[in-house]
């Protein structure tokens, strides 16, 4: 599946497209197919993103999972500091970084 | 240490309005990325992995005690509660919002400090020796000259749209603290036989994706000479740079690809046509300048003697403090690499208690270093003991510099956009094996550095142990270099074979260590007994 990520404009925080808006959490996010190119320039030229682009996830009962470690890291936090990651929106979604 | 006069602040809170009202332009949609970007980039505010990233200019490496309280305070107010110490001697934060930014720029301004030359196709934070005023192996104090040099580069029109970034450091000591040698510039300040004061310049040096150690392209340059010369050398490069190659085009590769004795004669005819535009700053205004850093006013009659019937303060006298130029003081260098912490990183509290030791202790100067390290360049040896009980109640005595545990490494993937792996597991996990101080002492100087990509913020080629991240298709994977040095003899460091994963890596460094303590003649460091041997016995080792 495709999935579109960026930086919240003014905030910097991760941002995950969910098809009718943005959300925090990488579990939002849809698949958005081919169309991932426009719905990227579109929100990009808008304004309500900061350098959005597409990425490769795997579904999983808890919602989509990134295929990079990058990516992985980015819907979180940093690995070394499990104090200040992001919780997810299901408690019950675990951690997939590594 | 040198204050703003009323040009430098009236740039500096120029700049910050400026950039306030470039961001509100792009928060209200006026602007997009591709244009607010370069903007953004000259206020050192980068966007990262999870938020923008604020790098703040430490100038040569000098802050006081209210510039620091001032960086706690953002590091409260602003960020997450802590803040990042770089491999040039700044500081940055991860955790910033676009909408603070300009108020943050304007706190730091009323402390004479700014984000500056820490991004961007620009002449960077000028680096130099942590150790410049203090070190009994100096000839003088280099930062006058750092001074200079700074504010002649800054907003310079010429100097403005660089092929690319360009970095100078500085030392006055024939032990290279400053890894000069790895700069695009790197200047050492000399005395001729007659006693005059000049520079040996070395241009071409640097690490990244195509490291070089600089050449030596001046023996000696007056020293009143030093910004033409330099404005010179930028010309050179600023014509034949290949700003066609992303990758082509540092000046180091223009050094390389004309030869250091064509680019210095390339440069010495451009710079007798400066000359005879008369057109040197002169030595009057570096008086001006130097007039700002006076020797402090040391006591006099001091006693040299300490107390170590302490075994851990011993300890930690004999690894983090060096000799200082004047009788009764010491120079002591604070460890930002506690076994299993984060290299550099340094909490809100713990910079407040750095502001009360270096204004208690150290006649109100700290000195951040480019191994992620401070120093408090000007302490009495009667106070050592109450600063290393200070450090140890806040977890910063660590007795390890120069040794395995104390490593360099870049923010890595757990926070950079541009990293391929994390850096800072590794840094822990190899602390954590030779955590033990007498395993440690046994191997002795051994500088390990780690890099997450190959732009090597990590400064891995200079490592006596260098090592890189590479991505492997997903998988993070780090190869193993051997024989950098960024001192004064300086190398690069070889890759040793494939690479392995992050446990596989710590443990072929064990492996490497452990060959060298077999194969080591008395006196020998690891990096001397690498140069002896060659890379073939540490290859049978790591590669069992």
């Amino acid at each position: 599946m495709k999935l579109i990520t960026g930086n919240h404009l003014s905030e910097g925080h991760v941002i995950w497209w969910t098809g009718d808006g943005w959300s925090r959490h990488v579990e939002h996010a849809v698949d958005v197919g081919d169309k991932g190119e426009h719905i990227a320039q579109t929100e990009a030229t808008a304004c309500r993103v900061n350098n959005p682009y597409i990425i490769d996830a795997q579904p999983s009962p808890n919602g989509p999972v990134p295929n990079h470690i990058k990516e992985r890291i980015r819907a979180t936090g940093p690995t070394v500091r499990p104090d200040l990651i992001l919780q997810p929106a299901d408690q019950s979604a675990g951690s997939y970084v590594i | 240490m040198y204050r703003y006069d009323k040009y430098d602040q009236a740039i500096v809170d120029a700049r910050v309005e400026e950039f306030r009202d470039q961001v509100a332009r792009r928060i209200a949609g006026e602007m997009n990325d591709d244009q607010f970007k370069p903007l953004r980039l000259k206020n050192g505010l980068y966007l990262q992995l999870h938020a923008y990233m604020l790098r703040i200019a430490i100038p040569y490496g000098t802050i006081d005690s209210r510039q620091l309280r001032v960086l706690a305070h953002i590091a409260r107010k602003y960020d997450r509660g802590y803040g990042h110490f770089t491999t040039r001697q700044n500081m940055q934060f991860n955790w910033i919002k676009l909408e603070d930014a300009p108020d943050i720029l304007a706190e730091l301004a009323k402390v004479e400090m700014h984000a500056i030359q820490t991004s961007g196709e620009s002449i960077r934070n000028i680096s130099a020796d942590q150790f410049a005023g203090a070190a009994a192996d100096e000839i003088c104090d280099p930062r006058p000259w750092a001074e200079l040099i700074r504010q002649f580069t800054t907003f310079h029109p010429e100097f403005s749209y660089l092929p690319r970034k360009f970095k100078i450091g500085l030392t006055a000591s024939d032990n290279d603290r400053a890894a000069i040698k790895l700069h695009d510039v790197g200047l050492q300040i000399v005395r001729a036989a007659d006693g005059e004061m000049g520079f040996r310049v070395f241009v071409g040096g640097g690490m990244g994706r195509s490291p070089f150690v600089a050449s030596l392209v001046r023996e000696f340059l007056p020293a009143g000479s030093i910004c033409s010369y330099l404005e010179a050398i930028l010309r050179v490069w600023n014509r034949h740079g290949r700003r066609d190659n992303i990758h082509k085009q540092r000046i180091k590769i223009l050094v390389h690809d004309l030869g250091a004795t064509e680019f210095a004669r390339q440069v010495e005819e451009e710079w007798r046509t400066l000359q005879r535009n008369d057109d040197d700053i002169g030595l009057a205004e570096y008086d001006r300048i130097a007039a700002y850093f006076e020797p402090p006013l040391f006591e006099r009659g001091l006693s040299d003697e300490l107390d170590l019937s302490d075994p851990r303060f011993a300890a930690w006298v004999e690894r983090n403090v060096d000799a200082h130029k004047q009788p009764g003081y010491a120079i002591a260098t604070i460890s930002l690499k506690p076994i299993g912490g984060i290299p550099g990183d340094v909490s809100a509290d713990q910079i407040d208690l750095l502001a009360d030791l270096a204004e208690d202790f150290s006649f109100d100067e700290l000195r951040p270093t480019h191994a992620q390290n401070v120093v408090l360049p000007h302490v009495r040896k009667a106070d050592l003991y109450t600063i290393w009980q200070k450090l140890d109640a806040a977890g910063l005595a660590t007795a390890n510099l120069d040794l395995i545990s104390e490593t360099i490494a870049c923010p890595g993937l757990d926070y950079c956009s541009l990293a391929n792996t994390r850096s800072i597991p590794l840094a822990q996990k190899i602390s954590e094996r030779f955590a033990d101080p007498a395993r440690q002492l046994d191997i002795g100087e051994l500088k390990l550095k780690i890099s997450g990509c190959i732009n090597a913020c990590g400064h891995h080629h200079a490592g006596h142990i260098g090592v890189l991240g590479v991505d492997r298709k997903g998988t993070e994977n780090f190869q193993l270099l051997l024989g950098g040095s960024g001192a004064e003899d300086a190398s690069l460091g070889k890759i040793v074979g494939p690479g392995f994963s992050e446990d596989g890596v710590v443990d072929a460094i064990e492996r490497a260590v452990e060959k060298y303590r077999a194969i080591r003649t008395p006196g020998e460091r690891f990096l001397d007994t690498y140069r002896r041997v060659g890379v073939e016995p540490f290859k049978e080792a790591i590669y069992v």
